[in-house]
């Protein structure tokens, strides 16, 4: 993996919901919607069955870069209210990040309907670009060398 | 029971009956202008004039008014009563020259001209005072009366002034024999809510109904608008259909009910509404009765519609040029950008009927034709070869109102490369379909999402077009998107199996992706019970561990990853499984094999 800006090319974990999120990206995928290949799908079955450790998880196993993404709220949620409790974990996760050193710019969480597969698509471009120009995280690098 | 003899008919009648009634009943015919069955008789017009003769003397009553005494001899049509109906028409006719069932009635009795000059041409009124009546007796709301005396009596609201007491009912219009009276609606919304529909406050609500029976339609009733008009005092207004009907069928009291049912599935069938062209100005919708939408052609072509099915314009001439304009509000930038589907053939069976019922030039602008149907592309060969139907390629641009009417259409001819104009006197807008205006509470009832054109998403595009991502709710229809009738009737039908095929089975099969409890490292500490969204949890207080209940529970893993003894797992969605995923995302190929593998899947760098 280069250093260099221009030949990076981040890794991206996204795990998303499979009622809303899920189904965006795999309508994007349908329709043959043009997306950066540097996102790699988990699918849950809600967003609030994502625990923050699989987030850091990803970040320790060498992600650049997180999306976690679910159904709108208020409504949208196939489980009544399993993304208010995403809502409610995500900022805390967010602050808690910033504290390990990972930059702003490499999570992101939101939400994103079924029906929002461009959005999909958009997020995608827009978010390997950013955490491109942030460059590699090299966590796991960190991680091991502090273990040392 | 009476006996009376009427023109040498011996007939019968019931205690507190009229002669006029009697007469009726039997079928003899009396000429009269202000006797209405449910109202009280009055005597005013005086052209029911007959000649009673009892105990032998003969005398000149009223019909409407004379009770049908035993015994009474009638003639209905003798000398004497022709000469005075004569005089009573001739005065009538002096009063309301132009009134035509006046006229035709003088005729029938020899009188051509009046015998006094008339004062006023326009006069109708002949003063019979059945609005009066029927504002007083079945309306209730006593708006009219007469006023004045001798020759200056008239009738009309006090003062012949506006009043808040009238409801607009029309009852007056309607019953008034001349025609005399005209409503001014300050309220014309009411009626033009419904332009091309039904104009009556009960209606059968088409010819091919089921039940094919009669609704009342609460906006234009007298009943119940006075019953709102007066905020329930006036309970009694009207009635008369009421009164009328022999099978005792009206009832007023039914209510809308809300019913309460269990069921095992659900079949969304709410299809679609048709989308308002007074959104794009550009096309006139409203500026000219002669735009009118593809639904509301459909109406004036209906043989039960306002013109029998004739197409006229609303001058009620027949048309010598119409157009029809496709994508009106469809593949719009600047209203819905999806093909509403199935304009183009409504509109190509429009320009068939335009040929078919009048001699009409069609003018079709279209974009692209989309024929897509069995037999579509047939009949759209048929129409242009052997009708006559004029295509031009290009979205017809602007619809503008001439100032002697007509309308002019310009749009680009796209085969020409020109922009073209052609003058008509009708203008059909293919108008988008969209859905319905409340679809999102339907959807959030039945927690159904909904897709970028506001239509029902269906569980999968390609593989599942009728299911839900709710299970036991299907998609029927319009509902998820705009579909021909062919296209509704497979996707219903589909619906209907799929629904049958769940209920038929009598037992539900669920996923297996559901949470689990670990009792062994379950801490008690019930954080999960508040979390779940269906209270699938419960708290064993004998063993002190919460359990999920399999059947109640979706998996969505809320609980699972709140926790805190990690003693809950959600089957195929386990922490395990997850954070192996996550590691095999960022694995290294270690062997040869596995390199090999990781190059053709493009993994690693």
């Amino acid at each position: 993996m280069s250093n260099n800006g221009k030949d990076f090319e981040p890794r991206i974990v996204g795990f998303l919901c499979n009622w809303c999120t899920y189904a965006a990206a795999d309508t994007a995928g349908v329709s043959r919607m043009t997306q950066a290949p540097n996102v790699d799908v988990i699918r849950v079955m809600c967003s609030g069955r994502v625990d923050p450790a699989f987030v850091l998880k990803a970040f320790a196993e060498g992600a650049d870069g997180v999306i976690v993404s679910g159904c709108h709220p208020p409504g949208d949620c196939h489980y009544n209210n399993g993304n208010y409790k995403t809502f409610r974990r995500m900022p805390l996760l967010e602050a808690m990040l910033q504290q390990y050193g990972i930059e702003e710019g490499r999570f992101h969480w939101g939400w994103i309907s079924g029906a929002e597969a461009p959005k999909w698509a958009k997020l995608v471009n827009e978010f390997t670009e950013q955490v491109r120009d942030l460059g590699p995280l090299n966590w796991k690098r960190q991680l091991s060398s502090k273990e040392e | 029971m009476a006996t009376l003899i009427i023109d040498g008919q011996t007939v019968h009648a019931e205690e507190g009956q009229t002669i006029l009634e009697v007469a009726r009943e039997n079928g003899i015919e009396i000429p009269t202008l202000c006797y209405h069955p449910l109202l009280e008789t009055y005597g005013a017009c005086r052209l029911c004039t007959v000649e009673v003769i009892r105990h032998g003397r003969s005398k000149l009553e009223t019909a409407c008014t004379h009770p049908a005494w035993d015994g009474l001899e009638i003639k209905t049509h003798s000398t004497d009563v022709n000469e005075v109906r004569k005089v009573i028409l001739g005065l009538f006719l002096s009063r309301c020259p132009e009134v035509p069932i006046i006229q035709d009635l003088a005729r029938q009795y020899g009188v051509t001209e009046p015998p006094f000059p008339p004062e006023d041409l326009e006069q109708k009124c002949i003063l019979c005072g059945l609005c009066v009546r029927v504002c007083h007796e079945l309306v209730k709301a006593d708006v009219l009366n007469f006023s004045q005396r001798g020759i200056d009596r008239q009738v009309g609201p006090p003062f012949l002034e506006k009043t808040r007491q009238c409801i607009g009912c029309g009852a007056c219009t309607i019953i008034c024999p001349t025609g005399a009276i005209e409503i001014v609606l300050e309220e014309a919304a009411i009626y033009g809510a419904k332009p091309l529909g039904p104009t009556s406050a009960v209606w059968v609500p088409s010819m091919q109904a089921v039940p094919r029976v009669p609704v009342i339609d609460k906006d234009s009733c007298i009943h119940f608008r006075q019953l709102d008009r007066s905020e329930g005092e006036i309970v009694d207004a009207c009635q008369a259909c009421q009164m009328l009907c022999e099978a005792d069928a009206i009832n007023f009291d039914q209510q809308d009910e809300i019913l309460e049912l269990d069921v095992g599935t659900v079949i969304v069938a709410t299809g679609f509404e048709m989308w308002d062209p007074h959104k794009l100005s550009q096309y006139s919708y409203g500026k000219s009765p002669n735009v009118i939408t593809g639904l509301e052609f459909e109406r004036l072509s209906n043989s039960a519609g306002i013109s029998g099915g004739e197409i006229l314009t609303a001058e009620g001439d027949k048309p010598e040029r119409v157009a029809i304009i496709h994508c009106v509000g469809s593949r719009d930038h600047n209203a819905h950008e999806y093909c509403s589907r199935f304009c183009c053939m409504y509109s190509l069976k429009h320009a068939h009927l335009v040929r078919d019922k009048t001699d009409a030039e069609v003018y079709e602008f279209y974009m692209d034709m989309r024929t897509f149907g069995s037999g579509y592309e047939e009949f759209y060969e048929r129409i242009q070869k052997e009708e006559g139907i004029t295509m031009v390629r290009g979205r017809g641009a602007s619809v503008e109102v001439l100032r002697d009417g007509k309308l002019r259409v310009k749009g680009e001819d796209a085969d020409l490369g020109e922009l073209v104009h052609v003058d008509v006197d009708m203008v059909v807008l293919s108008s988008a379909v969209e859905a319905p205006h409340d679809a999102d509470q339907v959807g959030s009832m039945l927690g159904l999402s909904r897709k970028q054109d506001g239509f029902f998403a269906e569980a999968h595009p390609k593989l599942r077009p009728v299911e839900t991502n709710t299970e036991g709710v299907f998609l029927a229809g319009a509902a998820q998107g705009p579909k021909d009738v062919p296209d509704t009737v497979g996707h219903a039908g589909a619906a209907a199996s799929m629904a049958l095929a769940l209920l038929d089975k009598g037992e539900v099969t669920i996923s297996p992706q559901v949470a689990v409890v670990d009792e062994k490292l379950c801490s008690a500490c019930k954080t999960c019970l508040s979390l779940c969204p269906y209270t699938a949890i419960s708290f064993i207080d004998e063993e002190n561990v919460a359990r999920v209940n399999e059947a109640l529970c979706k998996g969505c893993g809320t609980c699972v990853a709140a926790c805190p003894a990690g003693a809950i797992t959600a089957r195929h969605f386990t922490t395990e499984q997850i954070m192996a995923q996550i590691e095999g995302l960022f694995r290294l190929p270690e062997t040869e094999e596995e390199l090999v593998e990781a190059e053709v899947e493009g993994v690693g760098s």
